[in-house]
């Protein structure tokens, strides 16, 4: 028997192509909500440096945020994720594929945008570096955390607000080493150990997110 | 081989059915009647795992099934061909012969297009293409496969059905209409809700 | 007698069992809180450096060490229900959550109480209370996911599934706050940096810990009963119940 994953990843990816829209529209709000803060708080530029690594990433979380409904929902409404959960294939295999179909089409793109918007708020280049890496290493947790939001709030009145106050307070920690990382470098402090605690948690939400999601969508389809 | 033991399933806190013993053999055929609501679904989806049994027990030890429920399980975004290229590998048969499948449905001209421009009636046909892939597949769980269909279809479908029984397979079977198939074995459950 | 403790978790049988326990956790509590309350405030020395106004922590501190207790044996319910399937811990969870999340709320709120006379603001930054912020938003996250599903079965294993994965979160969130607070050095405030413990003061905390716990119990058991009777409305002895009262 041939495994699952490079099918159904090739099939989110081919999805995702034909409708681009869905991708753009998160790539297009993390920028704009990042543009709203100087608005918000004055452009002084020190003001905005210190403000820049936060700001990055809560606009990176409520954009990831945003995308997390269609991780499941399109498939539940056609009768494909039943499908999906009757295979004889492994399901934490195929929610695995899916939440990388969904990082390479979400937390990829926006890690790659986000020293634009460093930029814009003045970091310098080494901080910028550091925020690149900072978020390629959190966005998979935001898509793997995540998608057990979605599955625990699939088909459930007011789901995709919901799903974003279960999460939420499960991503404090990929905000605090994130965010953290960035500022470290801002202060002179070296990244490495908030960088590598970053893994860490990574390493912690490949397991519990693909766990809690497999457990989550059989009881929402039972 | 399927067997439940004092099957009962509840929804939505009322006991829709209970004490519901069968025993399917290869070749075997089993129809599900009932009106709507009473339970048919529900009964299948507990054949097929999806559901937790009130009380009872389903027994497949781990025989290979193929489960078609209401909803088609097409995707919009994706053509015909794509579809089905996708379930298949989905029910992990290698090399499958998707465009002679479509032939043996009758959608063949169809392969490329994208699900969405299909009527319900296509849609059901590119579904149940899966079935001319599927032989080797022992234990089918059909759910009105024929919702939708003109007679053709109907008779395409049917022809799948009797050819899988008469080859050793077995087949569950949820439908309205009383569909010509061929079994040697055929038993027959009344849900009455 | 492990056979006779199995019968208890039907909810037809537990129902009276936990009638009968809340009257006496409930004296049991509140005879812990005069206890605790008088040490508190008449025989615990007042603070040199914050007065009066310290007297709070007896307060805050256990309701804080009650809002995480909780938080682990409602999700050790919520799993065991899980596991094994049973009614009950589903039910269980749900009556723990709203104490728990109450004696978030009175920890959070306290803080802000002791921090204006004594640091001059209602909100510090600081890790611990940060930390009780983010474990309110996890109750209420449960809570609402719980009231969100219709299906009590369906509510029950989904809650317990977002709970197990609160609590294996709660730790490291608790380190990444204390991570992120020595980082930005500015929140040089802290509430950990109360009074050096009389003998006294730590009596008084302990005695209103005793007491918040065995409230918690009071509360929750009179809580599952009213559960149990929604959920069972539709069984026999409910009806029965109901006719005769």
């Amino acid at each position: 028997m041939s495994p699952a994953f490079l099918p159904v990843l090739r099939r989110e990816l081919q999805i995702a192509l034909r409708r681009r829209g869905d991708a753009l529209n998160v790539l297009v709000f993390f920028v704009v909500v990042a543009s709203l803060f100087p608005l918000g708080v004055g452009p002084e530029p020190g003001l905005l440096r210190a403000m820049a690594a936060g700001v990055v990433w809560i606009a990176a979380l409520l954009a990831a945020l945003l995308s997390l409904p269609r991780l499941f929902a399109a498939d539940h409404a056609d009768g494909t994720l039943e499908q999906m959960l009757v295979s004889p294939q492994p399901l934490p295999l195929i929610v695995l594929a899916k939440i990388a179909a969904h990082w390479l089409t979400t937390g990829l793109p926006l890690a790659i945008a986000a020293p634009l918007i460093g930029l814009q708020y003045g970091l310098p280049g080494d901080a910028l570096g550091v925020l690149l890496v900072s978020l390629l290493i959190g966005t998979p947790v935001l898509s793997l955390l995540g998608a057990a939001g979605a599955a625990l709030t699939l088909g459930v009145r007011g789901g995709g607000a919901l799903a974003g106050l279960l999460v939420l307070p499960i991503f404090v920690p990929v905000l605090v080493f994130g965010a953290g990382s960035v500022t470290a470098m801002l202060i002179g402090i070296n990244p490495s150990s908030y960088l590598s605690l970053l893994g860490a948690f990574l390493a912690v939400s490949s397991l519990v997110g693909p766990w809690a999601a497999c457990a989550a969508l059989r009881v929402a389809l039972d | 081989m399927l067997e439940t033991t004092a099957l009962a399933c509840e929804r939505g806190g009322a006991r829709l059915f209970a004490e519901l013993s069968f025993s399917l053999a290869p070749g075997g055929l089993l129809r599900v009647r009932g009106a709507n609501g009473s339970g048919k679904t529900t009964l299948l989806r507990a054949l097929a795992g999806l559901t937790r049994p009130a009380a009872g027990e389903v027994r497949r030890n781990g025989t290979p099934f193929l489960f078609i429920g209401h909803s088609a399980g097409v995707k919009d975004e994706l053509t015909v061909l794509e579809n089905l290229e996708f379930s298949a590998r989905l029910s992990g048969l290698r090399e499958p012969e998707c465009k002679k499948a479509l032939e043996q449905l009758g959608i063949a001209r169809l392969a490329d297009l994208p699900a969405r421009y299909l009527s319900q009636g296509q849609r059901r046909r590119a579904a149940l293409a899966r079935l001319a892939l599927s032989a080797s597949i022992p234990l089918w769980l059909l759910d009105e496969p024929f919702a939708a269909l003109d007679s053709a279809g109907i008779a395409q479908v049917s022809a799948l059905c009797s050819a899988h029984l008469v080859g050793g397979g077995m087949l569950v079977l949820t439908s309205h209409q009383d569909a010509a198939i061929a079994s040697a074995a055929a038993q027959s459950v009344e849900l009455r809700g | 007698m492990t056979s006779e403790l199995y019968r208890y978790a039907a909810p037809q049988a537990f129902f009276p069992l936990a009638g009968k326990l809340v009257p006496w956790f409930s004296i049991l509590a509140g005879l812990l809180a005069l206890a605790g309350l008088y040490v508190a405030f008449l025989v615990a020395p007042t603070d040199a450096t914050q007065g009066e106004a310290y007297r709070i922590i007896f307060i805050h501190v256990p309701a804080a060490w009650m809002s995480m207790f909780i938080y682990l044996v409602m999700a050790g319910w919520a799993g065991f229900g899980l596991a094994f399937n049973t009614r009950l811990s589903g039910m269980m969870a749900s009556a723990l959550a709203p104490t728990g999340a109450m004696f978030t709320f009175v920890a959070l709120w306290t803080g802000a109480l002791w921090g204006k006379p004594t640091w001059g603001t209602y909100w510090v930054w600081d890790a611990r209370l940060t930390s009780e912020l983010v474990l309110l938003f996890l109750y209420l996250g449960f809570i609402a996911l719980k009231g969100a599903i219709p299906d009590p079965a369906r509510a029950d294993r989904a809650g317990a599934i977002l709970a197990l994965v609160g609590v294996v979160n709660v730790p490291i969130i608790y380190f990444s706050v204390q991570w992120w607070n020595t980082l930005h050095q500015g929140a040089s405030i802290s509430m950990t940096s109360a009074p050096s413990m009389a003998a006294t003061m730590l009596i008084g905390m302990l005695l209103m810990a005793l007491a918040a716990w065995m409230y918690s119990i009071a509360v929750t058991l009179a809580r599952l009963r009213k559960i149990i009777i929604e959920r069972e409305r539709d069984a026999q002895w409910v009806r029965i119940q109901r006719n005769a009262a």
